[in-house]
């Protein structure tokens, strides 16, 4: 690639940023050029980011309706999986799983309330209620 | 404070070790630690999943750079993780004290500067902290055009963050670097490494057999939902230019070392044309992203046959770049 033909599409994506992407100038020398953005690279990061977007908002539904503890939604909503969480947290995944029940949520110690709210960057009292996401 | 000088990398563990090397005096650009360090490589990990997507690497293992430029150039880092946040916190405070530059490890989702839509579980992202003031420590994030800065909470959540690649507080900086290398010995150490590891990885997983691999597994995309199918093309596609490999996957970074490389050694003719060969496999592994992108925005049926070719034509383009490298003998 040459360095005039780095692509600069400005990419929502990298929200004003810049990256660093190396190119060849007119005498074949390769060095670094700022890019705004590439549409084939903003396609795939807006694929993966509207995935977990409806991932959140499947799970905000399943809570909403009751089959499901706000654990469930707050997980997606910061982008994770119950893989992460439970790499994040130090807890088997069937006893997240089992804390998905809203029921046993509800009755879930203070102690591991805790370490649910340190992994997931939320207070406890956060954790335990469905935010109103209506406006988004 | 420290007179550090902010500089824009492709990649954040590179561009850390370049920055931090040129701070002590010594100058090595952003390729010549990737080329060095034996960065480059190619790995499908269809049982490792993360977020659902099998592992796919352009580059090694993280932490390999700074281990490996560690080695081969004969360096002395030092290495701290801290189990208690607190004295990791005070650790960081203290090395700024005393005037130091210190390479930290964390995760990308919680750095507040990063853009929203870049924010993913990744803990093995790598910055300097270069100094403090009343609203937090001054960052030089190589992926970042400028120096950033970040609060002291944020900065602590992403360094103590746990799950896979838990930087455990991970900070480092050097204690021995030599103001001179001679760089030869390395040069030719460093790419016939990468050239054999590349051509000859016994596993089907890894090297050009694992690029073969991955054009069979899209082949068989053809029996999944299509949804999942336009997910699997994406995630090879964010691999390779989305989480900083300045462009193609470090295809072109590499170029940029053989060009270097062949500089020193009195403008070597055949790694001018490796470099020259790597730039043209760079521009393939481009088309191929560009390929599959206009495959996740069309509505018609996905071209499974016409992407999995694509990806073993790069891989046989990319064989003669490393089969010209081994024909390199650097006379030394």
């Amino acid at each position: 690639m040459n360095t005039d033909s780095v692509p600069q599409d400005n990419s929502s994506t990298y929200a004003d940023n810049k990256k660093a992407i190396y190119a060849a100038d007119t005498d074949g020398k390769v060095k670094v050029v700022g890019s705004s953005g590439w549409s084939a690279e903003e396609t795939v990061t807006k694929q993966a980011i509207e995935e977990l977007r409806n991932q959140a908002k499947d799970a905000y539904n399943d809570v909403k309706n009751g089959e499901k503890s706000s654990l469930y939604y707050h997980m997606y909503d910061i982008r994770m999986d119950l893989q992460v969480l439970s790499e994040s947290t130090g807890f088997f995944k069937w006893t997240i799983i089992r804390d998905f029940k809203p029921l046993i949520f509800e009755q879930i110690s203070q102690k591991r309330l805790l370490v649910y709210a340190d992994a997931l960057g939320k207070t406890p009292s956060e954790l335990k209620s469905l935010p109103d996401i209506s406006r988004e | 404070m420290n007179k550090f000088e902010h500089s824009h990398a492709a990649h954040c563990e590179s561009g850390v070790m370049s920055s931090m090397l040129r701070h002590h005096g010594l100058n090595l650009s952003e390729p010549m630690v990737f080329g060095l360090s034996e960065g480059l490589t190619f790995a499908y990990l269809p049982f490792l999943k993360l977020g659902g997507m099998p592992l796919i690497a352009y580059r090694s293992m993280p932490k390999s750079i700074i281990k490996t430029l560690t080695k081969n150039l004969k360096l002395t880092m030092k290495l701290e993780t801290f189990s208690n946040q607190e004295k990791g916190e005070d650790r960081l405070d203290e090395l700024l004290d005393e005037g130091k530059i210190a390479g930290l490890q964390s995760s990308v989702y919680w750095l507040p500067y990063f853009p929203e839509e870049m924010r993913f579980h990744f803990n093995a992202h790598n910055l300097i902290v270069y100094g403090k003031d009343e609203d937090g420590y001054l960052i030089s994030d190589p992926v970042f055009e400028n120096s950033v800065k970040c609060d002291k909470k944020s900065l602590s959540k992403a360094r103590f963050v746990k799950g896979v690649m838990a930087p455990k507080g991970l900070l480092y900086y050097p204690e021995f670097i030599p103001k001179e290398v001679d760089l030869k010995p390395v040069i030719v150490k460093s790419i016939k490494k990468t050239a054999k590891t590349m051509l000859n990885t016994p596993v089907p997983i890894a090297g050009l057999k694992g690029i073969k691999y991955l054009a069979k597994s899209i082949l068989k995309l053809d029996s999944k939902d299509k949804r999942y199918a336009k997910l699997f093309l994406g995630h090879i596609v964010r691999m390779q230019e989305e989480i900083g490999t300045g462009g193609a996957g470090f295809r072109y970074i590499y170029a940029a070392f053989l060009q270097e490389a062949s500089e020193i050694f009195n403008h070597d003719e055949v790694l001018i044309e490796a470099s020259r060969l790597m730039l043209d496999v760079g521009d393939k592994w481009r088309e191929f992203a560009l390929m599959i992108a206009k495959a996740i925005k069309s509505k018609e049926e996905i071209n499974l046959k016409e992407i999995s070719d694509k990806l073993i034509s790069i891989g046989d383009e990319e064989a003669k770049v490393y089969k010209k490298i081994l024909e390199f003998h650097g006379n030394i």
